[in-house]
């Protein structure tokens, strides 16, 4: 994958810079890097939802810890986006309990109608459809994760709807 | 209606603000902990005989006991919300509702360790609910129950929330401490135990959602009297995540020692089967724990009405019981195919082991690639002894029990569906459509791998 030659934008706003400088208050003054995967959230949300190695570098830098010390943990957790996603990633849950409920045909609705394959991305860069493990919601499903937010109970008319919000920018994200 | 200890008053209007919560009876656990010593609030929850509410089951008294109070070092207490095991969505359902519940129970439990720093360590995924659970903890401090010299006590705490990144291996306590510290989440060699050396090698404690929850309450009316509920040395209440195909899924609250019969069957529970399909297995405690066959489901191999208690589901062993576990309780019909659902977690486990044992590395990612392969056609007769032969090797060879969880449910499933397994084998065209089962249960095609009774 080449990730180094996809270009992002970096914007520390002062907004950003705030919340990071709160977080890192959670910790002991010595103890900063425990603030990593909080301060990753933040920037990832802050950034189209994935993280480059150049900011992967920038939180190195805000954290004062080496960039290997980033890289190894973004690596590590799945929420992590190490190339660009959709504006609108749809993570349905993909294990058992949600499968026993019909998250298969739903997922296979979705992409049909998006016109993806699971992992991928729509062409206008609007929609990518994942399956990801368990996101501990199995008495709601089938379900997905649409940014901070669940949608549980999932039904081929609820996707058509979701779809048409996000189309509209009418979805609450964060 | 069985007694509600957590969910007493998750139905209350505006539980999830301070005030109601403090209307209702809410903080009153910290007031009178503050006037006793630490060690007797340490006692009480002893008494009340709870166990870990997150799969493990270890009595969470004796847990406190064991952290290191000589050595001067500061110490914490960090809440493992990290939910992830399969069929269990309970710690969630009590942040989300009634978020000061827990934020009670951990001011409560971290004066009793003598804690001045702890934690929240909350799944990434969570994300709303680590806003719920951090806009109440600013209401409680500003309500001056947390902070320095609460209620004029002496003590201080400053309680924060920690959010994760997508890792069920970070809900194993090590690893949430490695993944608190801003590192991967991979497990650590014990001994040293984390009430000697845990975060940031200082004592600390790790107790999941529901048992900080349940302090409150102990301390309130006793730990005597919350060791009258329950069964022998499963006291107490306990939240049940149920889903799968039932009629009612969703979190219930039970005293520990109703039969499985009345959780599955009253309208106050489960609701009986969706759609009065047969029952065909039950996960009663997570995907980690051995799935149980319809007849040893409302019995024990000993012909006992089987229970909700840590003993009575594990009763038989691994031969023919289970375990409670994180109440994670998923129920299949006959439609439900066993190894498909065994190839589904086993592709969990391979994609959550981190990678540090190459048992589990290796052997999780076999058990997923072999057992995808007899859930699709492809499958051999010596395949069903090559799964039994990998978790075999599997098990008790790792750091940490992911590779325990990751053998147990494929163990359980040959054990007690061996003939499914042969069936996909010898008729690999009749399981070519994924819902192969909801066309033809098995039961109706079971004659043809039948063992001949001699």
């Amino acid at each position: 994958m080449k990730i180094k030659s996809i270009h992002q934008e970096i914007n520390i706003t002062e907004t950003l810079m705030a919340r990071i400088n709160e977080l890192i208050s959670h910790y002991p003054a010595d103890k900063k890097k425990s603030a990593l995967l909080p301060v990753l959230h933040e920037v990832q949300d802050a950034h189209d939802n994935w993280l480059s190695v150049e900011l992967m570098d920038k939180v190195a830098e805000i954290l004062e810890i080496k960039p290997i010390e980033v890289y190894e943990v973004v690596s590590f957790y799945t929420m992590f986006n190490r190339a660009p996603v959709g504006k609108y990633m749809f993570e349905f849950c993909r294990t058992s309990p949600c499968c026993l409920r019909g998250m298969e045909d739903l997922m296979e609705y979705t992409c049909d109608k998006l016109g993806v394959k699971p992992g991928e991305t729509s062409a206008d860069g609007m929609f990518t459809v994942v399956g990801v493990e368990c996101l501990g919601a199995c008495g709601y499903a089938p379900m997905m994760q649409l940014g901070d937010y669940y949608h549980e109970h999932l039904t081929k008319e609820k996707i058509d709807q979701i779809i048409d919000d996000c189309r509209q920018d009418k979805i609450k994200m964060h | 209606m069985s007694k509600k200890i957590l969910l007493e008053h998750i139905n209350v209007p505006g539980i999830l603000h301070y005030d109601v919560y403090r209307q209702h009876g809410g903080y009153a656990s910290v007031e009178k902990a503050l006037k006793m010593s630490p060690d007797d609030v340490v006692e009480e929850v002893k008494k009340s005989g709870i166990r870990g509410r997150g799969g493990a089951g270890f009595p969470m008294g004796m847990k406190w006991s064991f952290i290191d109070k000589k050595s001067g070092k500061p110490r914490h207490l960090v809440c493992n919300a990290d939910e992830s095991e399969p069929g269990t969505f309970k710690d969630r359902y009590l942040m989300e509702y009634i978020p000061h519940l827990l934020i009670e129970g951990m001011i409560t439990s971290s004066y009793a360790l003598g804690a001045n720093l702890s934690y929240i360590y909350i799944r990434g995924e969570y994300m709303w609910v680590y806003k719920i659970l951090e806009r109440a903890i600013n209401e409680a401090r500003a309500a001056g129950w947390l902070g320095k010299n609460i209620m004029g006590s002496g003590y201080d705490l400053d309680l924060y929330v920690h959010c994760g990144a997508g890792a069920y291996i970070c809900g194993e306590e090590t690893a949430l401490i490695e993944s608190l510290e801003g590192k991967r989440g991979n497990p650590r060699i014990k001994p040293p135990f984390p009430a000697v050396s845990g975060l940031w090698a200082n004592p600390t404690v790790v107790n999941n959602v529901e048992s900080i929850s349940a302090v409150p309450w102990i301390l309130n009316n006793g730990g005597e009297e919350y060791a009258k509920i329950g069964i022998g040395r499963s006291t107490g209440t306990k939240l049940i995540s149920a889903s799968g195909h039932i009629k009612k899924p969703g979190v219930y609250e039970i005293e520990l020692g109703l039969s499985v019969y009345e959780f599955m069957n009253s309208d106050e529970y489960c609701g009986g089967m969706l759609d009065e399909r047969p029952l065909k297995a039950l996960v009663p405690g997570g995907s980690s724990v051995p799935i149980l066959p319809a007849h040893l489901i409302y019995k024990t191999a000993n012909g006992e009405d089987r229970l909700m208690t840590y003993e009575s589901l594990s009763d038989g062993g691994f031969a023919s019981g289970s375990m409670l576990g994180s109440g994670g309780f998923i129920v299949y019909n006959d439609t439900a195919c066993i190894v498909r659902n065994t190839w589904n977690f086993a592709r969990f486990y391979h994609h959550e082991s981190c990678g540090q044992c190459s048992p589990c590395r290796e052997g999780t990612g076999w058990l997923e690639k072999v057992l995808h392969r007899i859930e699709t056609g492809h499958g051999r007769e010596e395949d069903i002894d090559l799964l039994w032969d990998i978790q075999r090797k599997i098990e008790g060879n790792t750091i940490c029990p992911l590779g325990d969880a990751a053998a147990w449910p494929v163990a359980s499933a040959i054990r007690h569906f061996r003939e499914e397994f042969e069936y996909h084998v010898r008729f690999p065209e009749k399981i070519k459509n994924r819902d192969h089962f909801v066309h033809e249960p098995f039961e109706k095609v079971r004659h043809l791998v039948a063992r001949q009774e001699v």
